[in-house]
């Protein structure tokens, strides 16, 4: 569902994403490690469309960001870091704003989405609040609830437990796993134990390549009895 | 450009939802009105007619159009909203148009606000209605092409202030070579012909004729094209 091929990304001097390429198919919840710099942001703002690739190429669903990213655009949910969201709206405000943006033109249908959405992110109690006065943990679910609002069958999220507390954590976690039956989920994390929860494969990037493509499994099996924060690190020291 | 609909609404709305919006309007037509009565002299000057209205607005729309537009793209780009906007299946078009339209409907609301001053100059005499539509169509145009520019200007960096300055800085320069003062000076040492075609790029050359109730197409097609390219530089700008 999702090919990405050889991307580079430079930043003046430096190279970002340097030659990523990865698959993901459906049923895939692949988890995106690596240290802080190392291109995870980049390459999923690649993919998505916001950032043009210096060479290579990422498909989504057999098309080509670059030829049609409208189109690219319709079949992802993406949850970009931070979570960003128009501070003035209310939650159903700007639920329905993306709902519309997303091709539910009738207000029955945006209805429909939006309380779908706000059940499954339990933002009931604050639908009616301006997302500026919300919680880190409640903006965050705003995003995710943004993302999934309706029902891609791709999904790429930067650290989409970032800020929530150990419940909230939980909950995101299961509703990833629920979905991604039936999806593509790529989703990026600092959380090792997030990839023994919910993720089926794992891919870890350094200083913008790819140094491990695996199962949790066989990454465990690199040295067994280890912890996993040692195998990353071992994996990626070289970072400064 | 169906994915126009949305966004202007998103837009427009969303001046409403903030009290900034209010306090614009508010002081747009304090200034606006004001110089009409106390530097143009509206009821001594005994006409019926709102010249003292409009003589002021290319001087006044310098400083207040950059105020409304500053924030644009600005703001977006420093909430990180813009990573969400250009995620959404919408193109760049699409969302330049969606917003400047938003923006220039909000000034045009603005400016048609003066409306008692036209009541008032119809209770008391008898204006020509043919000068006043033209000058309100050529006063929202100008308000247009200012718009343009400072919405390309703020698409250009994420600091509203430096968003602002430049702003109007350009449309200083853009009203100031067709100011019968600047004109003067330059006719002094260029022929007569250079000066009409440097003037020729000014916003209050093609302004004039409208209060006078002439509509030009020359005019409309100075505005519109100024507008029209200072918006299609805008889609490059946030492509890049």
């Amino acid at each position: 569902m999702i090919e990405v091929s050889g991307l580079v990304k430079t930043y003046g001097q430096k190279r970002a994403v340097d030659g990523v390429s990865f698959r993901v198919n459906r049923g895939d919840i692949l988890g995106f490690l690596g240290p802080n710099g190392a291109g995870k942001s980049t390459t999923m703002k690649m993919i998505t469309g916001f950032l043009r690739p210096d060479a290579g190429t990422a498909t989504v669903g057999g098309i080509d960001v670059a030829t049609d990213p409208v189109a690219v655009k319709s079949k992802l949910g993406y949850l970009p870091e931070s979570a960003p969201a128009y501070p003035e709206m209310t939650v159903d405000e700007f639920l329905g704003f993306i709902a519309e943006v997303r091709g539910f033109r009738t207000a029955a249908a945006r209805s429909a989405v939006v309380e779908r959405a706000i059940k499954l992110t339990h933002l009931v109690s604050v639908r009616r609040q301006t997302i500026e006065t919300l919680s880190k943990g409640y903006k965050q679910r705003v995003g995710f609830a943004q993302a999934l609002l309706h029902d891609p069958p791709v999904l790429v999220l930067d650290e989409p437990t970032d800020g929530l507390d150990p419940n909230q954590k939980n909950e995101v976690r299961a509703l990833i796993k629920n979905m991604a039956v039936e999806k593509a989920v790529i989703l990026s994390t600092h959380i090792l134990e997030e990839v023994d929860a919910i993720c089926t494969r794992v891919i870890i990037i350094s200083r913008g390549k790819i140094v491990a493509d695996e199962t949790p499994a066989q990454l465990r099996a690199r040295q067994p009895g280890a912890r996993l924060d040692e195998i990353f690190r071992s994996l990626t020291s070289s970072d400064a | 450009m169906r994915q126009i609909n949305p966004i202007f609404k998103r837009e427009f709305l969303g001046y409403f939802r903030s009290p900034v919006a209010y306090v614009f309007l508010v002081v747009f037509l304090v200034a606006t009105i004001g110089c009409a009565f106390f530097l143009g002299q509206f009821f001594r000057a005994n006409t019926a007619s709102l010249e003292s209205y409009f003589g002021y607005l290319p001087w006044l729309f310098l400083f207040l159009i950059p105020a409304a537009g500053m924030r644009l793209w600005s703001e977006e780009k420093r909430t990180g909203t813009v990573e969400l906007l250009f995620t959404l299946p919408v193109t760049t078009l699409e969302a330049v148009l969606g917003k400047f339209l938003a923006a220039w409907a909000f000034l045009a609301i603005a400016i048609v606000f003066s409306f008692p001053m036209v009541i008032t100059a119809a209770y008391l005499g008898n204006p020509d209605w043919g000068i006043l539509i033209a000058s309100y169509l050529g006063a929202i145009l100008m308000a247009g092409s200012y718009l343009g520019v400072c919405s390309l200007i703020s698409a250009l960096t994420k600091n509203q202030i430096i968003s602002f300055v430049i702003s109007v800085l350009i449309c200083f320069v853009l009203a100031l070579l067709g100011a019968s003062v600047f004109t003067n000076f330059l006719t002094g040492f260029l022929p007569v012909w250079l000066v009409d075609v440097i003037s020729n790029f000014s916003f209050i050359t093609h302004f004039d004729a409208f209060t006078k109730g002439i509509v030009d197409p020359k005019d409309l097609v100075f505005f519109l094209s100024l507008t029209g390219f200072a918006l299609f530089l805008n889609v490059v700008a946030l492509e890049r």
